[in-house]
């Protein structure tokens, strides 16, 4: 369905800015939350700690990364082509681009953070 | 507008909006160094496992610099993440409901403002030994 629709690049790029925005800000949400019990509550911060560090948190941990690599990768092509629209023409390009950035960094990212599950 | 048409587009006419809307491509452009710098550092350099209350305390507020730039960061990603979660009310919530969540939306960012800074200027800064 959503490849027969015909919104194109532009339309998949849109939904998936958005999508990883309304994550990172309900990730803001907690993280500002869980700083606070630094000061606030150290023991209850670090028993949220042991949560993001167990396998499951570093997924998550991993989702973000790359909620946040899509967002500034994409939210660069859009400031681009507002401030030059002549590059619009290229906008197929930068996303292609975006992807390639988007899966480098990811792949290596990636490989850190579940290094240690592992024991590395 | 052809169908891959950009359709964010830039307000006319100027005030408020055309402010925001200036704003949210320069916090963006601080956030793309500040946020993937403060990612890159937490959790790939160090390993989030390490980072405990007391690890906070003693290495990484201990720096007045990290502080800064971490209270940097919290500013810039409140009124980006703020305003971008405004605009995701806007087109999906109308009339009394839209004021209603947009108004709740603005008094958590005060929320989150308050906790975060008092957390930055309060922790106490421990100078570690050595």
């Amino acid at each position: 369905m959503l490849l027969r629709y015909r919104g194109g690049i532009g339309m998949l790029a849109w939904a998936f800015h958005r999508i990883s925005g309304v994550a990172i800000w309900a990730f803001v949400l907690l993280h500002v939350i869980d700083i606070y019990l630094v000061g606030g509550n150290p023991k209850a911060y670090d028993e949220l700690l042991a949560i993001y560090a167990s396998p499951i948190g570093r997924v998550l941990e991993a989702l973000l990364g790359a909620a946040l690599l899509y967002h500034a990768l994409n939210g660069l092509r859009i400031i681009v082509m507002d401030f030059w629209p002549a590059l619009t023409r290229y906008h197929r390009q930068m996303w292609l681009t975006n992807w390639v950035i988007f899966a480098v960094l990811g792949a290596i990212v990636s490989y850190f953070i579940f290094k240690p599950l592992w024991g590395g | 507008m052809s169908r891959s048409a950009y359709r964010r587009a830039k307000p006319q006419g100027g005030g408020f909006e055309l402010a925001v809307w200036y704003l949210m491509r320069l916090t963006g452009v601080a956030l793309f160094v500040l946020a993937l710098t403060h990612y890159l550092i937490l959790h790939v350099l160090y390993d989030p496992a390490l980072q405990d209350a007391d690890w906070i305390t003693t290495v990484r507020w201990s720096s007045l610099f990290w502080r800064a730039f971490d209270w940097t960061l919290l500013m810039m990603v409140l009124f980006h993440a703020f305003m971008g979660v405004r605009t995701v009310i806007g087109d999906y919530a109308h009339g009394g409901l839209r004021t209603a969540l947009t108004m709740a939306l603005y008094l958590m960012a005060i929320g989150l403002f308050v906790m975060g800074t008092v957390v930055v200027l309060t922790l106490p800064k421990v100078v570690p030994a050595g």
